[in-house]
């Protein structure tokens, strides 16, 4: 089933500069995988199309089953010279949470907010 | 040599709350309160104010409240404070912190102040290249109005080994501060990769405050912390190898577990084998995070490669104002409404030559925060404020931003929401570049006072 990454994965952002980082961390070991699997740094690109006018780069951490994305061009030219609100595009790492992931049914149940659920 | 030393953080940055600082100091049996009290644009914004401020002192705005809530306790308890409110003036705000220990009548107590970041009259003969875009930082002369470097930990541990019972800086690496105590404590060699690497991640973790008790975590629903108005700050239990256990002040609110000890771990990280700071390059991907207790993460091989042969150093420049102002839509049809505003915005700066370098009409309640990547099928909101920006080469384009909202008061649309302009609608912009210095260039002085 689709659902929305917020309920397999949790998400902040940072920032330096022009560029965020917007770490994505699963909820459980066993959604890791299929994490890794879906959200590639092509699809992350995609769906901040716009926002994000750099590269995107992805790290993983294994050991804390997370995800680094490294987004350069994603501040409007750096902090300071941002003309967004959210300059240092703190609220960025929200926007993922709605990134729709295929979850194999045997993990439904171990699925985070199940009673904020919308089908995706 | 200790077999534990407790360090707690007194503040993440400048505007952070005081309540639970002091709560540290009182109840935190701390060996080490440490305050991280500036961003990335804090000098540059204290060199600004300092032009246009004679009598600003140079040193965090917050000083006399931050030093008023923790030194009783901190005197009383022996806790040390280790804080670089120092920003562009150390030694002014070691003298201020004297006052404040000579009004609480504690005699005879040294004060610290490191200086050396502040290399804004000698950064263009030090530095090669801007980071960003890899031009000559010679380029950035016409504009300059502060450089600072991004010192390390070893003179603060120096100015701990020389007795001084609290040490203020200017800019130091945002860890380094939290991570001194330890060097100090366990005599820790500087090029002692292994344990500056655990360390440093551990000072890492602490320099954002509650970020990793709980604060800018909580999602209702989905990661819910107690009493999120209660936040306490993190106390570090180090030992002497640098693994550490994260803890906090009994019957404060939030949470420390696995998923805020993560969060942290990566925040504001690019390479997560490779975070560079001026004491050693942190590699967390070797980290290990263990749930010990309730509120208590113990955190445990951290790794460390030997340190860069360079310093960072931030150079703030003028670069122009951004002029901004919002106005208001409500009820069924906001959006229309919104949309024809930006209509008429977008033609009166036509009419009136708005010189901009770039522009932005944001409807926030529907695409201000996240612009671009906002869903195409997001519901129309029922309010919406519409939200101008332009920046700007001088001070007299910006304001047209304000002016042309003002317009749209009478000479707009229906059911125009104003507020009458109370504050300044331009503020200058100060960008922030980045380039390396050879470490040997930029020595740290140390200096004392005394109580």
């Amino acid at each position: 089933m689709k659902v929305q990454l917020q309920h397999v994965a949790h998400t902040r952002s940072g920032d330096k500069s022009d560029t965020s980082n917007i770490a994505v961390f699963a909820f459980e070991p066993e959604f890791y995988p299929l994490l890794k699997q879906q959200l590639t740094a092509e699809k992350f690109k995609a769906f901040y199309a716009g926002a994000i006018r750099g590269d995107v780069i992805r790290y993983e951490v294994d050991n804390i089953e997370a995800m680094n994305f490294v987004c350069h061009g994603a501040l409007g030219g750096g902090v300071s010279r941002s003309l967004c609100l959210d300059n240092y595009g703190k609220a960025l790492s929200a926007a993922v949470l709605g990134f729709e992931i295929d979850v194999p049914d045997a993990l439904l149940p171990k699925l985070h907010g199940q009673a904020l659920m919308k089908k995706a | 040599m200790k077999k534990i030393i407790r360090i707690g953080a007194g503040a993440a940055w400048w505007g952070d709350r005081v309540e639970p600082a002091q709560l540290n100091a009182e109840k935190g049996q701390l060996d080490y309160l440490c305050f991280e009290t500036m961003a990335e644009a804090t000098v540059s914004a204290a060199q600004v104010r300092a032009r246009r401020d004679p009598s600003f002192e140079g040193y965090d705005t917050y000083l006399d409240d931050r030093m008023k809530a923790v030194l009783p306790a901190c005197m009383k308890q022996g806790t040390k404070i280790i804080s670089n409110q120092g920003w562009i003036n150390p030694d002014a705000a070691a003298q201020r912190i004297v006052h404040w220990l000579q009004h609480f009548g504690y005699k005879g107590v040294k004060v610290a102040s490191v200086n050396g970041s502040l290399i804004t009259d000698k950064v263009l003969s030090m530095t090669d290249k801007i980071l960003e875009n890899g031009l000559p930082t010679s380029s950035l002369a016409p504009n300059l109005i502060s450089a600072e470097v991004y010192l390390g930990a070893e003179p603060i541990a120096l100015a701990l080994k020389e007795g001084a019972h609290i040490v203020v800086t200017g800019r130091v690496a945002d860890p380094s501060i939290f991570m001194a105590p330890m060097m100090h404590e366990f005599g820790w060699d500087p090029l002692d990769a292994k344990r500056l690497g655990q360390g440093m991640g551990i000072g890492h973790l602490l320099e954002c405050g509650a970020q990793v008790t709980g604060g800018y975590f909580s999602d209702p629903g989905f990661k819910d912390v107690p009493e999120p108005w209660n936040f306490g700050f993190p106390i570090a239990e180090v030992e002497s190898d640098g693994s550490a256990t994260l803890s906090k002040v009994a019957g404060t609110g939030g949470a420390i577990h696995l998923r805020t000890v993560k969060e942290q771990m990566l925040y504001e990280v690019h390479d997560p084998a490779n975070y560079l700071t001026p004491d050693v390059v942190v590699d967390f991907t070797t980290a290990k995070i263990e749930q010990v207790g309730p509120d208590r993460v113990r955190v445990s091989h951290i790794g460390g490669k030997q340190r860069p042969p360079t310093l960072k150093v931030s150079i703030g420049c003028t670069e122009g104002f951004i002029g901004e102002d919002m106005f208001f839509y409500a009820g069924p049809g906001a959006l229309r409404r919104a949309e024809l505003a930006k209509k008429i915005l977008t033609e009166r700066f036509r009419i009136v030559g708005l010189e901009a370098e770039e522009i932005r009409i944001d409807f926030l309640g529907l695409n201000a925060i996240h612009g671009a990547a906002t869903p195409s099928d997001a519901p129309e909101p029922y309010e919406i404020a519409v939200r101008v920006a332009a920046r700007t080469k001088t001070r007299e384009q910006a304001i047209k931003v304000g002016r042309e909202v003002d317009g749209m008061a009478v000479s707009g649309i229906g059911h125009t929401g104003k507020r009458v302009p109370h504050a300044d609608r331009t503020r200058e912009v100060i960008g922030v570049w980045s380039s390396l210095v050879p470490r040997e260039k930029v020595p740290a002085t140390v200096r004392y006072f005394e109580s």
